[in-house]
């Protein structure tokens, strides 16, 4: 461990400039989202009877259908899909912290019955127990927030699994529990801490993968209800009129992709920072 | 041997390992005593029980095995392996210490040593962070360490094999224990530090009047360091008695062969 960190290789020098980038990408976006309501020119939700403009000084991304400022639409827009994606990524990464830390340290009977739920939840796919879920309990915010966690849990927690029962054979794990210390202390303190590169790669990913479905499943019309404006339901009312508009389709796709990128880019640099993955 | 003065009584220990199904007993009805204070060594080789003894003691089983303890472990007048689990963890690290074969694994990589060794002092007293951090510095003084108030924000990785042994030596007598067993302390370091790790142990033992159970492969390490020996194999204790007698007329022909397999300082070729 110590040795794997202390090189300065090249691959390390690399991440180190994703990560940097990622997180100037991240910090944008997140400004944007904070301060939206100061940023933004318009009333997102205020109609005008200019509707379907081109590029103006006054509307620089034109405006849409029913004459609604584009650009200030996607910045209170942001908010909604981003507020969804940390907030859902945050509860899968909590979730899959404590399953798959009882999973591996416990292990047993235990770690059966864990990984056999998750695996129910894997065998389905995202977007129809997304649609399950959300049919179910409504089209709400809170209800795609969970859906979402439930979705992403599984992945998580066996990427917390997999280490965590390797470490847990490690010889400072033996030597704390031969000095008194007590179980709960050491999966959090000697075992936990050994893990967190590869949980911090998984989370930047699940971030990107998550951007993802709730636009999707916004796009898809199951996500918050209109008229608040969210990616996936602007990239959904514009699809209609795209020829005549062509920037209230390429807005919103051009925000995903950003969006999409700026985790991916984070991914891969602490992956290449943290040397996750070539043990 | 007067059963009143014995700290630690052990009767018929057996310890049976299942793995897969498959279940073999690799100590088979050891018995033997240590006294407050005193020094006892066990001496064997790979795989004849002499750790999972040790670890009996401390009822710790080797990760991801199930291990079943028969027999009784007495120490000080309590049976260890009838207690919980939550009893053990005031046994662990208070009574009874233990230090490891390989320094280099046997810290956390990712905590100061300063820290793991005020975790131990705080668990086991319950006082403040301050107190304990001035308790940490005074073991790292006391096994050696130089300069122990600023060492003890370095991490593992700044000290070398030696160093480290006394780090874990100090987080072992934190609190003082009654026996402190050393499993191979000094298998994985250089030869010149391993004689200076055996010294600091006799050291620590005379200072905080601890037993001391010492395991080695290795009957040179223990001379001049125990009062009495057992010599294991198979599971067994086949040899058992003081140490001068053990070494000038040994009974059993495994441990002739042991202290024949010493080696010593003699013409090159001729030893071999």
């Amino acid at each position: 461990m110590a040795e794997r960190a202390s090189a300065g290789a090249p691959g390390r020098r690399g991440g180190q400039v994703l990560v940097a980038l990622g997180l100037l990408m991240l910090t944008g976006m997140v400004v944007m989202a904070v301060f939206g309501p100061l940023i933004a020119p318009f009333n997102p939700s205020a109609t005008s009877p200019d509707s379907l403009a081109g590029p103006s000084a006054a509307h620089w991304l034109g405006t849409d259908s029913i004459g609604r400022d584009v650009l200030s639409r996607l910045i209170i827009g942001g908010r909604t899909t981003l507020l969804i994606t940390f907030v859902a990524v945050t509860c899968a990464v909590a979730a899959g912290l404590v399953l798959g830390l009882l999973s591996g340290y416990v292990g047993g009977m235990l770690d059966e019955v864990i990984m056999r739920a998750l695996d129910v939840v894997f065998a389905f796919p995202v977007f129809l127990l997304a649609i399950a879920v959300v049919a179910a309990l409504g089209p709400t915010v809170p209800n795609l927030i969970l859906t979402i966690a439930i979705v992403y849990t599984p992945t998580m927690a066996r990427v917390v699994r997999g280490p965590v029962l390797s470490v847990k054979r490690w010889d400072h794990v033996e030597a704390a529990r031969s000095v008194g210390v007590s179980e709960f202390a050491i999966a959090t303190r000697h075992v936990l801490p050994m893990v967190v590169s590869p949980i911090l790669v998984q989370t930047a990913l699940t971030l990107a993968h998550t951007i993802f479905t709730v636009t999707a499943l916004s796009f898809l019309g199951i996500g918050p209800p209109p008229p608040d404006p969210n990616w996936g339901g602007m990239l959904s009312e514009a699809r209609q009129f795209m020829e005549l508009a062509p920037l209230t389709v390429i807005g919103p796709a051009s925000a995903i992709v950003f969006a999409t990128l700026t985790f991916i880019v984070l991914a891969n640099g602490l992956r290449e920072m943290l040397d996750v993955g070539s043990r | 041997m007067a059963v009143a003065e014995s700290l630690l009584r052990v009767r018929d220990l057996t310890a049976q390992f299942t793995t897969r199904g498959v279940t073999s007993q690799v100590v088979q009805g050891v018995s033997f005593d240590i006294a407050a204070g005193e020094a006892v060594g066990f001496v064997g080789e790979s795989g004849s029980g002499k750790s999972v003894t040790a670890r009996a003691v401390m009822r710790l089983a080797p990760e991801g095995s199930s291990v079943r303890w028969g027999g009784a472990v007495h120490f000080r007048g309590q049976n260890l392996l009838q207690l919980e689990e939550r009893q053990m963890l005031d046994v662990r690290g208070r009574r009874i210490a233990m230090v490891f074969q390989d320094p280099m694994t046997s810290l956390n990589p990712v905590m100061t040593v300063g820290s793991q060794i005020d975790d131990m002092v705080r668990r086991h007293t319950g006082v403040s962070r301050a107190a304990a951090r001035r308790r940490t510095v005074d073991l790292l003084g006391l096994v050696g360490i130089r300069d122990p108030q600023r060492r003890a924000n370095d991490y593992p990785h700044h000290f070398s094999g030696g160093m480290r042994q006394r780090v874990l030596i100090a987080i072992a007598v934190s609190c003082e224990p009654d026996l402190l067993i050393a499993d191979e302390p000094t298998t994985a370091l250089d030869v010149t530090v391993q004689a200076q790790i055996l010294r600091l142990l006799m050291r620590l033992r005379q200072e905080l009047g601890m037993a001391l159970m010492l395991i080695t492969h290795d009957f040179g390490v223990i001379a001049g360091m125990v009062e009495r020996v057992h010599v294991m194999l198979r599971g067994e204790i086949v040899e058992a008695g003081a140490i001068d007698s053990v070494f000038s007329d040994p009974q059993h022909v495994y441990t002739r062969a042991l202290l024949d397999a010493v080696p010593r300082l003699t013409t090159p070729g001729r030893s071999a």
